[in-house]
């Protein structure tokens, strides 16, 4: 014998089949799993791109340094994160390898007969003999058929069995989970997500172009979107008088879809359906309608320019931008719907509502940047390049002047956001749902168990074995003697 | 008119609190009292069997203890049945409400329990339990009742919240009783148990109990994170999104879940089963106060 250890010669098929084995086994599966829910935790602890992006840039701004290692890592995207997805990628192919097999299996032995008798029933559980008084066979398998039992008969003695849906349910349980994530990825595949600003009179027509934000997966394109119009004929917004918390949202709409005109309400938690797609009523702010002269009094601007809600009492932050305008003209402006007359310049607003609007201002001169290619917010302007002009404050109505021109606050009206979703995958996610939580009350309440009868001349012998040690045969097993004796 | 029942909704849960407190002292004298040794008892070490021991010393302030908690649900119902009457809605908006609803439910799930089997020994734990949560609601968590906000109006609320409830404190349950476990262990490891502890059952019927309460709640739950799916893709446009709430949610899931397959396939028993539920039960508990004080996401109404 050699000192060394010799290994047995593995091959490419053996180390294989070695890894399969391991990734499948119930060992691996129970680490994937926790690892899984570990893995979550930083994504609920640092902000996420997905959900908050601007406290990653805030992030960013105050902590360059830590932000730049989190970046490396992923952090800040932890759910697209290729270490996320190796987790729960290796977790499916561990489930699937383990799940289709059992499956095959189980169907085999749902097709086969209970197995033999044992010899010795002594050894099992709940073993009882008593005296033979009757055709104990007969009654022993009338009760194990109307209690929907599959049995095997050896003439001198039934072997019984029951509970398969234990396993029924847990496969169903698990193939729902991949069924889930199936729906997941046909959603993300095929879907589609945009936002759109509609300021009250204002009509969207469903193409690319209508969108302030607009994303397709990777399989989808803005050839899919769906034909309809929305025009937002009016918004209403009730507030509770005392602590302006909001009580109802409501867009009245009318809808143009095939030709056809209908009037509809879009609210929060009912959002229109065309198809696959579905309309959300997601934001809500305030629209100061203004119109900007030049010094010769010509129209350099006019129209709504929607405003971005700071607080619960819309106090709204906004840019009216004026690239006409020579030189051009911005202003940074705040709105408030009901201004608190005792701050006085404070800029608060007391109530959400347009009870006694103003809009405070300051005027800037110089290149907006609008024509450099950057990608600009809409309620913001870069001052650094711009020269400060004057400083002012109007209600609807009023107009301000200053040496280039003037501006006036003709009237303010709501805006709305709407989110435009298409997500093909989502019925499948939810019959995946549904499935998984049928499929787990059948595994967790299911009972496999197996019964046992035999006769032995003038004696009669009964014995059982449930699985999983689940309660209740002993319950059974007097019935069945009880029946066998005559006794019911 | 509203803030009429609400107020009458605060009175009713103070004198619910002043109940519970009386219910709690009487437990706590019968647990105290309640064991006598009898003079012919063997009393030789680790002998001291629960045979041996008299409880019958304190069986009224046994009954009154029980009363008072009856009484105490009583009043607890109605403060909470008022506080929905003064917002015009189910009253699960915020911390506080939630808080209310799951001391009332916990003490609904163990008089029911009581009905059954005598579980009277976990009677101080749970006044205790339900004392400290009504105690935190009203000193740290109260809110003026305040009508819903729009994204709260759906029906979906109430299934979804009643749901999470049920299966938050039954998940709790299932921690204390674990935790339970893991003391009694190390006691009984360590010579025997206590004598006021004599009347818990033994570690086997505490390992099983907490894990029939897992079982039987985990379908609950894996509901309650469907519907508030279902009801998320009502209100928000997308069915899952990664919000704390829903990433801890599904911590909790997995973690239950990895509970569930360590005891049913590896065969997990005892010690190790009951942290991992700890550990599972903790993730909910975080869930609850982390997310809802100091998180940011959805999930986030009216302040608490």
């Amino acid at each position: 014998m050699s000192q060394q250890m010799q290994l047995p010669e593995l091959g490419v098929i053996g180390l294989a089949r070695y890894l399969w084995r391991q990734l499948t086994s119930m060992r691996t599966a129970l680490i994937l799993l926790l690892l899984m829910g570990i893995a979550a935790i930083p994504g609920s602890l640092i902000p996420q791109r997905l959900t908050n992006p601007i406290a990653v840039r805030e992030f960013y701004i105050s902590d360059p340094d830590t932000a730049r290692l989190y970046d490396r890592f992923y952090l800040f995207d932890v759910f697209g994160s290729p270490w996320f997805s190796a987790i729960y990628i290796l977790l499916f192919i561990s489930l699937i390898g383990c799940v289709l097999p059992r499956t095959v299996e189980h169907f085999k032995a749902m097709r086969a007969q209970p197995p033999a008798t044992p010899k010795n029933l002594e050894r099992m559980e709940h073993h009882q003999g008593f005296a033979k008084n009757s055709d104990a066979l007969t009654l022993a398998e009338a009760w194990f058929k109307k209690n929907r039992f599959r049995i095997r008969n050896e003439g001198t003695s039934i072997s019984a069995e029951k509970g398969f849906i234990r396993e029924s349910g847990n496969l169903l349980f698990h193939l729902s989970l991949i069924l889930i994530l199936i729906g997941v990825g046909f959603g993300s595949l095929f879907g589609m997500r945009g936002e759109a600003i509609i300021n009250v009179g204002e009509r969207f027509i469903n193409v690319a172009t209508s969108y302030d934000t607009l994303a397709f997966g990777r399989l989808s394109n803005e050839k899919k979107l769906q034909g309809f119009e929305i025009k937002l004929d009016r918004f209403e917004a009730e507030y509770n008088t005392i602590t302006g918390a909001p009580k109802e949202y409501s867009a009245f709409v009318t809808v143009v879809e095939d030709g056809i005109s209908t009037k509809r309400v879009i609210q929060v938690n009912e959002p229109l359906t065309f198809g696959n797609t579905r309309v959300y009523l997601q934001a809500n702010g305030y629209s100061p309608v203004v119109t900007v002269r030049d010094a010769a009094g010509n129209v350099a601007l006019q129209g709504p320019v929607p405003f971005l809600p700071q607080d619960g009492n819309l106090r709204s932050i906004g840019a009216i931008k004026v690239p006409d305008a020579e030189p051009q003209l911005g202003f940074v402006a705040s709105f408030l719907p009901t201004q608190d007359r005792v701050a006085g310049e404070a800029a608060t607003s007391l109530f959400p509502e347009l009870l006694d609007p103003k809009m405070l201002f300051a005027i800037w001169k110089g290149d907006l940047g609008l024509d450099s290619g950057v990608p600009q917010s809409i309620y913001r302007i870069d001052t650094e390049k711009l020269e400060r002009i004057g400083l002012g404050s109007i209600v609807p109505g009023e107009t301000y002047s200053y040496p280039e021109g003037s501006i006036t606050l003709e009237t303010v009206v709501p805006w709305v956001n709407l989110q435009m979703v298409e997500d093909p995958g989502k019925q499948y996610a939810l019959i995946g749902g549904i499935f998984a939580i049928a499929g787990l009350l059948a595994s967790l309440y299911g009972k496999r168990r197996r019964i046992w009868v035999r006769v032995v001349g003038e004696k009669v012998e009964i014995a059982g074995l449930s699985k999983n040690d689940a309660p209740g045969l002993d319950i059974e097993i007097a019935e069945i003697v009880k029946t066998i004796k005559g006794e019911k | 008119m509203q803030t009429t029942w609400a107020y009458i909704s605060n009175n009713l849960i103070y004198s619910a609190m002043a109940v519970f407190s009386l219910s709690f002292l009487a437990h706590a004298f019968e647990t105290a009292f309640a064991v006598r040794t009898p003079a012919n008892a063997d009393l030789t070490d680790g002998n001291l069997m629960v045979k041996t021991l008299d409880f019958k010393r304190t069986q009224r302030a046994a009954r009154i203890a029980t009363a008072l908690m009856g009484l105490g649900f009583v009043l607890l119902l109605g403060g909470v049945i008022a506080r929905g009457l003064a917002s015009g809605y189910v009253p699960w908006s915020n911390m506080y409400e939630f808080s209310i609803t799951g001391a009332l439910a916990f003490t609904a799930a163990y008089l029911a329990a009581l009905r059954k089997y005598d579980l009277r020994w976990l009677g101080l734990f749970i006044s205790f339990g339900v004392l400290l949560t009504l105690g935190t609601a009203v000193t740290l968590l109260y809110r003026d009742s305040a009508p819903l906000v729009p994204a709260l109006q759906s029906p979906w609320l109430v299934i979804h919240v009643v749901a999470a409830i049920i299966s938050g404190g039954v998940f709790l349950l299932a921690n204390i009783v674990a935790g339970g476990f893991l003391y009694l262990d190390y006691r009984e490891s360590r010579g025997g148990r206590p004598l006021w502890l004599q009347r818990v059952p033994s570690l086997d019927v505490l390992d099983q109990l907490s894990y029939r309460l897992v079982a039987f709640v985990f379908p609950l739950w894996t509901f309650s994170v469907i519907a508030g799916a279902i009801w998320a893709e009502a209100a928000w446009g997308r069915y899952w999104g990664w919000d704390p709430k829903e990433t801890w949610a599904f911590i909790t899931w997995v973690a239950y879940a990895a509970y569930l397959h360590a005891r049913v396939t590896v065969g997990w028993r005892g010690r190790r089963a009951a942290w991992l539920c700890i550990f599972a039960g903790s993730t909910f508990l975080f869930n609850y106060v982390y997310v809802n004080v100091w998180g940011t996401g959805k999930h986030t109404y009216s302040g608490l």
